[in-house]
This record gives structure tokens, C-alpha cells and sequence, in this order.
């Protein structure tokens, strides 16, 4: 479904995607993961261009995301992409937020677009709020609408970009069990996240990810009890008991 | 005061109306209303315009925005007064002047203000509108702009504010707005000038007063209807 | 059209005329500016101080000059308040150049009262704790003004006075309409008596973009130069 193939990007001089070749199966749950800085944001959000590369190559479906006569507004419309910060656009109700791609880009007749974004919003467990405003719903609300508004446009596979970070702790299982949702029904998912649990029961495949590489790409039970890389197990000790060991000199 | 607005009220709120073309405060009024409404989408695709990725649109535009705003109005009127009969082929009256004048100097202005809006819109909603697959101009035109222009609706109405000041500038073409017509009063009684042009500056003043108020009344709502988030 | 007659721009009566109104244009704006700033900081200081009274006499000096064009306000000085003038007073000022005089009032007011307002919000964003801490060393408020609190607000307030004076050197056309002979009524003499109206207005169209220029580079310099940094 998506292939990297010796992905690279600078930013300058800095080298924030390093030789990257990295392949998600359709239905395939990925979890990318790691130290703040490593890259995963980035690494996601090279997947629609909303960060450009500069070498190597991304397929989606075999199509190369930079090749000639690559609409990149169509390609956009088949990548469900969710953001950190929800950004729903505040002047538009959770419906209408929901029914503005489906209306205007695959020219859906209003009706057939209002149910559609009905029964996403449903699925969410949101159909009550269809006609509150951004402002008028909890942070957990709001991604939760912003993950139905990505599934409006029916998309085969969805991104997640730290989709619980800006999240009260409170906030964060009903987002995940959406996700969670999803998973099951065999959605092709990536997804950037620190939340280990979510990792554990719902992916397929970790990437762990440090300073631009892939260090470490496994299972999640092989990830979680025996990881490899003694970066990894690092990440890991800080991530799941924080509290405990010394404080590392080098941090 | 009181016997000169008893005897020219009329004339000084309407002109000669219907016995001649509109004038004093109603064409003070119409006149700043169609200008500002003429101005407002040469505003906004000057602001786009300048905030475009290409530099063939970016760097003209930059520069016209920046010569008309280093102008005095009095100037562009005057280069509207001279040059439009050239171009359009036939004698362009003093209203359709001032018009075409104050549609050029408070577009720029207009894009300074709305590209301020455009730019205080936080990158997400721009990448979220991408994301879904919308092109810049799609983006734009339904994500950006209603955001944008509902946060400057104080500023457009304190523009609206100038706009009416603007307008007296119309004196010096002789088109017949408020203080032409103040003058013309002033002509005929000779004898109470101080009262007239005290008359005329308190005209201003209530409009002029009254309208700010409303901006910073829209402000307040405004702050409010946000603070929800 | 004819071509562009640019030596009758670059000498002889007509380049005189021109470059007379442009140094007049400029006189006025020179001479507004150093009555207004001060009238400036005074009225600002008044619209902060301690006492109900001073305060609403600086509100009413600012919403009423500020709401009435400065078209009106020229036509007043000049045609209106003369008027009301004891009799001699009137006739030893029209021995004088009224014009300028009327237009240089109107002119002082207009842009002192817009002027005030940028130093009020710049003098407001001094966290008032500041103010605060000059009254409890023992100045007084006027003392802490001088010595602590304006010293603060000017470097946040120069941007926006430069923006205002680039404003009044615009504003200075608009004394044409009661005779003063600077830059735009030279224009328009020299039209009228050459019917070349493309080439004075590209000279008075110059003459104000350079000066225009002049001020927007001054304000960038000082942007650059005096970044606003906060505590």
C-alpha cells in the first residue's frame, strides 16, 4: 500500500530523514514511535507531502506521490491524515466540518454527504453534537470529529500524527478506542504515538524511530518485552517507568 | 446654529435631490458605503496577491501597494480626475472620480489589513484544508477567508469610519458631499461661518463617533465568542 | 498625448514653482511635527492621570478631532475661527499668512491627537507594577512618568509615531484647499497655466513618494536596529 524507498530529507543542514525504506500492507496497523526529535512527525507527514523530500521515493498503490502528472490535491483526498492539534475549522459545525471535502471535492449530492458524515459521527459515538461548534466540545471531542471528517473522503489508508498529545489524560481513551475502532475493521492505519498501550493491543508493527532512522522495526510483543536496540530499550525504560533509574548524564 | 439647520436642512442632508443629483450627507454616505464595498474584493486579491508563492504576482503588487500608500489621497483623486477621461473615452464626472479614487487607495489599504487577518490564521487549518485534498484557492476561499474576515470585521468598520472621512476630499472636485454643501451654505449666509463649519465638524462627529463605537462593541463580541474555546 | 516634456520639469518658472510648494510641503510637516509630538505626550499623559477630570478633557480633545476629517478641520480654522476673533487680532493675522497659519492648527491638532493615542498604548504596555514602584520609592505621579515609565514606552512607541508621520507629510496636501502654495496646489498651478497635468502631478507624485520612502526606510532601520525586547 505505501512503500519508502531511500527516503531522505534535510533540513538544511540537518539530516532529519535518514535512508528510510520502510513498506505498509493494506490493513496493516503501523506504530511509529520514539524520542522527540527522532523524525517520526516528520517521516508521517512526508506520506502527503506535507513535508517535502529530497531523495528517494514514496508509492502509494505503486504510484510514485512525486511523479509527473501527480495531482497532489486527488492524492491528498485518498490519505486520511488526523493532526496533533484537531484543527476543525471553528466557523463550521462537527456536520458541516464533515461534509465540506465529501460536498466540494467528490461532488457528493448535500443529502448523501449529510448521512454519510451522520453515520461517521455515529461510529465515533458523536452523532449527538453534529450540530456543535468546534468551540463547544471537549479536546476528545474535537479529534474525534476530525477523525471522521478524514474518513469522510473514504480514504484507504489513515495517518495519525501524535493523535492523543494534546490531549487531558481523561480525553485520551475515547480517541483511542475510535482508533481502536478502526483497526478492527480493517483500516490500513499509521500512526505517530507515545501511547504504549494503544501499541501494545491494537498494532500489527512498531518502528522505532532515533535521529532521523529506523533502528528497530518488530513486532509488539517482541518490541515491548526484548527490543534489540540498545537505544530502544532506553526509550522503552523511560517511556513505561519514568520514576525509576538514575538520571541518565548524557539526557 | 438653530435657524441655519432650520433653513438648510434638507439641502444639507440631501443636496438638491430630486431637482438635481444626490449630495451633502446621503451622498456623503453612499459614496463611502460603494467605495468600501468596491474596495473590499480589490482588497482581498491584492492581500492574496501578496501573499502568493510566485514572485511575478508578489513583487508588483508589493509595489503598487507601497506607491499608493506613500501617496496622498489628494493625489490619486487628482490622478483619477485627469486620467480617467483619457481612458475611458469620455468626461467621467466628479462622484464616478472620487469613486474610482477611493476603490484604489483603500483597496491597498484594505489588503495591508486583510492580509494581517489571512496570516494571524494558525498554519493548522491551512494543512488540515490541504490534507483533505483541497487546492490554495479552495483552502482559501472556505476555510481561510471566513475566519479571517469574521476576526476583522472591527477593522473593517473602523476603515469604513475612514472611508467617510475620506470622502470630503470630494470638496476640491466640487462633488456636492457634506462639505462641499457646508460651504455653499457658508456662501450664501457670509455672516456665520464659525457656526457652519462647527455644524459640519459635529456632523462628522456623530457619524464618525458613533460608527467606532460600533466597531468596539463588535471587538467585545467578538473576544467573547472565542474565549469559549 | 504629447511626450513627457521632462525639461520644463528641470528648470525654468514651472520647476520653480514645483520645487518652492515641495519645500514648503515640507516646512509645514517639520514645523507640525515639533509642536505636535510634545502636545502629543501631554494629552496621552492626561487621558492616565490619577484625576477623573483631566482624564475626560483628554477623551474629548482626541474623539472629537479624530472623527472629523482634516478637510473640515482646515475649512474651520480658516474660514470659521478668524470670524470669532476680536477685530483687531483678525486684521493684524491677515496682514500674515493666515493660510499656513490655519493649516498648521489644523494640521498640530489632527496629528497630536492620533499621536497621543500611540503613546497612551505604548505608555499602557508598561506592566503598571512599574508604576507601582516609583510611587512607593516616593515620586510622584508625574515624577515616575518622567523618570520611569516614558524612558520604557518610546521604544514601543517610535514605530508607530513614524507611521503617523508619514501620515502627516500626506496630510500636508490637503492645506491646498484653503491656498497654502505647497506641493499639490504647485501641481496644480502648473496645470492649469501648461495644461500638462501628467507631468507636474508625476513631479508632486515623486516628491511625496520620496520622502514617503524615506520615512517607511527610516522605520524599517529602526526596527532593525531597536528590535522591541520584552523584560
Amino acid at each position: 500500500m505505501i512503500k519508502l524507498e531511500n527516503v531522505n530529507k534535510w533540513y538544511g543542514d540537518y539530516h532529519a530523514l535518514v535512508d528510510i525504506n520502510e513498506e505498509v500492507t493494506q490493513g496493516e496497523v503501523v506504530v511509529v514511535c520514539g524520542p522527540s526529535g527522532s523524525g517520526k512527525s516528520t517521516l508521517i507527514r512526508t506520506l502527503n507531502r506535507l513535508e517535502p523530500i529530497q531523495k528517494g521515493r514514496i508509492l502509494l498503490d505503486g504510484q510514485d506521490i512525486y511523479g509527473p502528472g501527480v495531482d497532489v490535491n486527488a492524492l491528498r483526498s485518498r490519505i486520511g491524515f488526523v493532526f496533533q492539534q484537531f484543527n476543525l475549522f471553528p466557523h463550521l459545525t462537527a456536520l458541516e466540518n464533515c461534509t465540506l471535502a465529501p460536498t466540494r471535492i467528490r461532488k457528493l449530492p448535500p443529502q448523501e454527504a449529510r448521512d454519510l458524515a451522520m453515520a461517521l459521527l455515529n461510529r465515533v459515538g458523536l452523532a449527538h453534537k453534529a450540530s456543535a461548534y468546534p468551540s463547544q466540545l471537549s479536546g476528545g471531542q474535537q479529534q474525534r470529529v476530525a477523525i471522521a471528517r478524514a474518513l469522510a473522503m473514504s480514504p484507504p489508508v489513515m495517518l495519525f500524527d501524535e493523535p492523543t498529545s494534546a490531549l487531558d489524560p481523561e480525553m485520551v481513551g475515547e480517541v483511542l478506542q475510535a482508533m481502536k475502532g478502526l483497526a478492527r475493521d480493517g483500516m490500513t492505519m499509521v500512526v505517530v504515538t507515545h501511547e504504549m498501550g494503544f501499541a501494545r493491543d491494537v498494532c500489527d508493527r512498531v518502528l522505532f524511530m532515533d535521529q532521523g532512522s529506523v533502528l528497530e522495526r518488530t513486532t509488539p510483543e517482541r518490541f515491548f518485552t526484548r527490543p534489540e536496540h540498545p537505544r530502544a530499550q532506553k526509550f522503552l525504560a523511560d517511556v513505561l517507568s519514568p520514576w525509576q533509574g538514575t538520571p541518565d548524564a548524557s539526557a | 446654529m438653530w435657524e441655519i439647520i432650520q433653513t438648510y436642512w434638507l439641502y444639507y442632508l440631501i443636496g438638491q435631490y430630486p431637482e438635481g443629483p444626490l449630495g451633502g450627507l446621503a451622498l456623503t454616505l453612499v459614496l463611502a458605503a460603494l467605495a468600501l464595498l468596491l474596495a473590499f474584493p480589490v482588497g482581498i486579491l491584492l492581500a492574496l496577491c501578496r501573499l502568493s508563492h510566485y514572485r511575478s504576482l508578489r513583487w508588483p503588487v508589493t509595489a503598487v501597494v507601497y506607491v499608493v500608500r506613500g501617496t496622498p489621497l489628494l493625489m490619486v483623486v487628482f490622478w483619477a480626475y485627469f486620467l480617467l477621461p483619457s481612458l475611458t473615452g469620455q468626461m467621467t464626472d466628479q462622484f464616478n472620480t472620487m469613486l474610482a479614487a477611493l476603490v484604489i487607495f483603500d483597496g491597498a489599504y484594505l489588503s495591508e489589513i486583510i492580509r494581517a487577518g489571512i496570516q494571524a490564521i494558525p498554519k493548522g487549518q491551512t494543512e488540515s484544508a490541504r490534507s483533505l485534498g483541497f487546492n490554495y484557492l479552495q483552502a482559501m476561499r472556505l476555510v481561510i477567508l471566513p475566519q479571517a474576515l469574521r476576526n476583522m470585521l472591527p477593522s473593517l468598520v473602523n476603515q469604513f469610519v475612514s472611508t467617510i472621512k475620506e470622502t470630503s476630499l470630494g470638496y476640491i472636485i466640487s462633488l456636492n458631499e457634506v462639505s462641499f454643501v457646508a460651504t455653499q451654505i457658508n456662501t450664501q449666509l457670509l455672516t456665520r461661518p464659525a457656526e457652519v463649519y462647527l455644524l459640519l465638524g459635529l456632523t462628522y462627529f456623530v457619524l464618525c463617533f458613533g460608527l467606532s463605537r460600533v466597531a468596539f462593541w463588535l471587538e467585545r463580541r467578538l473576544a467573547a465568542g472565542v474565549a469559549h474555546q | 498625448m504629447n511626450s513627457f516634456d521632462v525639461p520644463m520639469l528641470l528648470s525654468g518658472q514651472y520647476h520653480d514653482w514645483l520645487v518652492s510648494g515641495f519645500a514648503l510641503s515640507i516646512k509645514l510637516a517639520l514645523i507640525t511635527l515639533v509642536i505636535a509630538l510634545p502636545l502629543a505626550l501631554v494629552v496621552a499623559v492626561l487621558r492616565l492621570a490619577p484625576i477623573a477630570m483631566l482624564r475626560a478633557v483628554g477623551v474629548v480633545f482626541v474623539e472629537a478631532i479624530r472623527n472629523v476629517p482634516l478637510l473640515a478641520h482646515m475649512l474651520f480654522w480658516y474660514f470659521g475661527a478668524p470670524e470669532v476673533l476680536p477685530d483687531s487680532i483678525k486684521a493684524w493675522l491677515y496682514e500674515r499668512d493666515v493660510e499656513a497659519a490655519s493649516a498648521v492648527i489644523a494640521l498640530v491638532l489632527y496629528t497630536a491627537a492620533y499621536m497621543s493615542e500611540d503613546i497612551r498604548s505604548g505608555i499602557r504596555s508598561i506592566p503598571k507594577e512599574q508604576m507601582e514602584a516609583g510611587r512607593a520609592l516616593g515620586f510622584s505621579f508625574l515624577g515616575t512618568m518622567r523618570l520611569v515609565i516614558l524612558p520604557q514606552a518610546l521604544r514601543m512607541t517610535v514605530p508607530p509615531l513614524i507611521s503617523q508621520t508619514l501620515n502627516l507629510w500626506k496630510n500636508t496636501s490637503i492645506a491646498m484647499v484653503i491656498g497654502v502654495a505647497e506641493l499639490m496646489y504647485q501641481a496644480q498651478q502648473v496645470e492649469s497655466a501648461s495644461f500638462r497635468s501628467f507631468e507636474s502631478f508625476a513631479f508632486a507624485t515623486v516628491g511625496y513618494l520620496m520622502i514617503s520612502l524615506a520615512i517607511t526606510g527610516a522605520a524599517a532601520w529602526y526596527h532593525h536596529h531597536y528590535p522591541v525586547r520584552s523584560a
